[in-house]
């Protein structure tokens, strides 16, 4: 295997609390952290200017094989996460059929060998076909490669389930994770209940959908000992339920989107689909208490809740097209334009949350730029700007709200088990 | 006597809107430029012009993809009179239901020479959709429960038929607001052209925060009843409801229905409007609805003389745009 010496870069490693400027040698697809100088290497790549990370990890992306090939695949969905920047990445059960059974896991890793971009981690689904009645066959997911648990958009309304979900899946020490609406609340519901849901007469889906059901969630975790993980937080009082509830100890954590630190209600305005998501864009207020979450740290991730679908899908009336948007190849610019220009948040603050942190949740040993440990690397450039154009994405899905957006940042290689995978530039300086 | 003729063929008009979507994109003076351009049309009318030829060679079409049988007849009799051809399209026996996508449907539509389009819909935004897609004007002929524009203009019509300029009036919108599209376009009709809006019903049925579009919220129809100009009274829309707003039909009609006792408290000349169809029994009783304060059946009749107003602004400003090439040389063979 080539070795790799990634010169002079900013080193932002949270694991290590380490945030300076270095090199990094990778040997046999293992970091070194201190190659000392006048190395030998078979590729050199300067970092000059550049931060060098964590492989990134997004731990909440639809892939839609198998079943709806048409939306994305194993690989197109894997080769758009090596563009965004991310080595590692869970996928949701949320296929036809749902990956409900351990030979439907093993299938998505294989299909990811096959496809040879990063990593792909199984989320197998709580219940048998999604449908939040019964316990699908946990141990055996587990088994199969399962990391976590989730019957992703499908929301686990019966308590009892729920309860006895958190019991099984804390056995294991396995987070669910959970969408958390509250079904009949927002039953036939396109957007945020409000002034603009009243305006354009679009079916309400009102905040307390979200935080009736993060306070059950809440309950159920405490009693249980379970480990939950509550999926795209959108609410203020949300984050201030969650804040509260790891202050008395209880084991949740929480993720949210960069569209929702962005997006509002009212941009529905026009209509637009790219504007679509569940749970939906909500008000300035929520927005600035997720970023007051981020910050704390009561927001564990950034997750791009990336939701591909064919072009037939996203071109019809707002009720018929489904909810969500692409994200994979837009979080790191946006959570740099949004967090880092602004100066919400620190770089160890923001990339812990793309990967160390994920990481644990998910509990795979990754997400370091530890001594020793498996070269997953990103190379980001923080300062090239970039128009956001669809067109470009590897992703079949094409629907996102920052289309023709200009955002800062972007990634330049993507080291995936001491592998080069992904350029975007050329700054290959040598090859001996 | 002036010829329509040399009315309505003089200059250019201060009419820019290449679609109709709803009320809330016009501004006070282009809502009252059709309705003076409907009273035009409703005094030919009068005075025995019911047919003009001024959308003659014009193929309007009527793309209803949800129900309805008053506003379709309505737009199909207002394109009649200006000589323009019909076509009509409704889902049922269609390729909608092959499984033709909305936007596929309209097109072809398009393709067969059809240049205006009339369209209603149960998605709210699915005619500007449309508009962005097309090259025809669209009229939106109602969009889930979002605007129905001409309906909007002919209850305003009506009002201002009876109480002159409204100013200053005070209008109630009785009834199923939430589930509204009227109710939209009666709010942004009305406070643009400076009246003031209450609207009043259980509140279940008046959406959030609805007192941001500049009106007052009331859950008593006998408190609003002495206070208002006109009185405008939805339907109750069974077929939108999702769940239980409110115990039973009889206790509506109990609240909220409109009948003799309650005409009692009312001012001396008080204009009561329905857009229809109405539910006797439950918003109005015949008594009320069949009385002389009733406007019902000139909403309906006003509501030709708008549509003919809209599809002609449309189309003189598709031409405007087109500015029309000269007559092709056709050569015989």
């Amino acid at each position: 295997m080539a070795s790799i010496l990634i010169n002079n870069g900013r080193v932002i490693d949270p694991a290590n609390h380490r945030d300076e400027v270095a090199s990094l040698l990778i040997i046999e697809g293992r970091i070194q952290t201190n190659p000392g100088n006048d190395v030998h290497a078979d590729l050199v790549i300067d970092a000059t200017d550049k931060m060098i990370t964590p492989g990134l990890i997004d731990m909440r992306v639809s892939l839609r094989e198998p079943g709806s090939e048409e939306d994305e695949t194993i690989e197109s969905g894997t080769a758009a996460a090596l563009a965004g920047g991310f080595t590692t990445i869970a996928c949701m059960p949320d296929t036809e059929p749902p990956m409900d059974n351990r030979a439907a896991a093993e299938f998505v890793i294989l299909q990811a060998d096959r496809a040879r971009n990063c990593h792909v981690i199984p989320i197998g689904a709580v219940t048998k076909q999604c449908r939040g009645e019964e316990l699908a066959e946990i141990g055996q997911l587990l088994e199969g490669g399962a990391r976590a648990f989730s019957d992703a958009k499908q929301t686990i309304a019966n308590s009892e389930v729920m309860r006895r979900a958190l019991e099984y899946t804390g056995m294991m020490n396995r987070p669910i994770f959970h969408h958390a609406q509250v079904p009949e609340l927002i039953a036939d519901g396109l957007m945020h209940e409000g002034f603009y849901s009243t305006l354009l007469g679009l079916p309400p889906m009102p905040a307390a959908a979200e935080t009736i059901m993060i306070n059950r969630d809440i309950t159920l975790a405490e009693i249980t000992g379970g480990q939950l993980h509550l999926m795209g937080i959108t609410t203020g009082l949300g984050v201030k339920q969650i804040r509260k509830a790891r202050e008395l100890g209880i084991r949740v954590t929480a993720d949210v989107t960069p569209h929702h630190l962005y997006f509002k209600d009212e941009d529905l305005q026009t209509f637009h689909s790219k504007y679509k998501v569940n749970p939906p864009f909500r008000t300035a207020e929520d927005i600035q208490a997720l970023i007051e979450g981020l910050q704390d740290g009561t927001i564990d991730v950034i997750t791009s809740d990336h939701q591909p679908y064919a072009e037939e899908k996203i071109t019809c009336e707002l009720d018929q097209t489904p909810f969500g948007v692409v994200g994979l190849e837009t979080l790191v610019p946006a959570c740099i334009t949004r967090l880092i220009e602004t100066n919400l948040l620190s770089w160890l603050d923001l990339i812990a949350k793309l990967t160390i942190n994920p990481a644990r949740i998910l509990g795979i040993d990754s997400g370091t730029l530890s001594d020793n440990a498996v070269a997953d690397i990103t190379i980001l450039d923080p300062s090239r700007t970039q128009t956001i154009d669809p067109e470009n994405f590897l992703s079949k899905g094409r629907r996102t709200p920052f289309a023709n957006m200009e955002l800062k940042g972007g990634v330049e290689h993507v080291i995936v088990g001491g592998e080069l995978r992904y350029s975007a530039a050329s700054l290959v300086t040598g090859m001996n | 006597m002036v010829s329509f003729r040399d009315y309505f063929q003089e200059g250019p008009i201060p009419w820019t809107q290449s679609n109709l979507l709803g009320l809330q994109y016009l501004s006070g003076e282009e809502i009252t430029l059709i309705l003076d351009q409907a009273a035009e049309f409703k005094r030919l009318a009068a005075e025995g012009h019911s047919k003009l030829g001024l959308l003659k060679g014009t193929v309007v079409g009527n793309l209803f993809f949800e129900p309805s049988t008053r506003t379709r007849t309505s737009f199909g009799l207002a394109a009649k009179r200006l000589s323009a051809d019909t076509v009509d399209f409704s889902p049922s026996g269609s390729s909608l239901s092959k499984g033709e996508s909305f936007l596929d449907t309209a097109r072809n539509i398009e393709a067969m020479g059809v240049s205006l389009m009339v369209v209603r819909h149960k998605t709210p935004g699915a005619q500007l959709f449309l508009s962005q897609r097309m090259n025809s004007p669209v009229l939106n002929a109602g969009d889930g429960t979002h605007e129905h524009p001409t309906q909007g203009l002919l209850d305003v019509m009506t009002m201002r038929e009876r109480c002159g300029d409204l100013t200053g009036k005070t209008v109630a919108l009785v009834g199923d607001i939430r589930h509204s599209r009227v109710a939209r376009s009666n709010i942004w009709g009305l406070t643009k052209l400076g009246a003031k809006v209450i609207v009043c019903g259980p509140a279940t049925l008046i959406p959030p925060q609805i007192e941001k579009l500049g009106v007052e919220v009331s859950h008593s129809l006998d408190d609003v009843i002495p206070r208002v100009d006109c009185i405008n009274l939805l339907r109750i829309q069974f077929e939108r409801q999702r769940g239980a707003f409110f115990p039973s039909i009889q206790e509506y009609a109990h609240l909220f229905g409109m009948n003799a006792t309650r005409l009692k408290r009312a001012r001396e000349n008080v204009v009561i409007l329905a857009p229809g169809p109405i539910n006797r029994g439950v918003e109005i009783t015949p008594h009320v609805a069949d009385g002389k304060h009733s406007v019902i059946l000139d909403q309906v009749s006003n509501g030709l003389a708008v549509r003919m107003a809209a599809l002609y602004l449309l189309h003189r400003r598709q031409q405007e745009l087109l500015s029309f090439p000269p007559e092709p040389q056709v050569s015989l063979i």
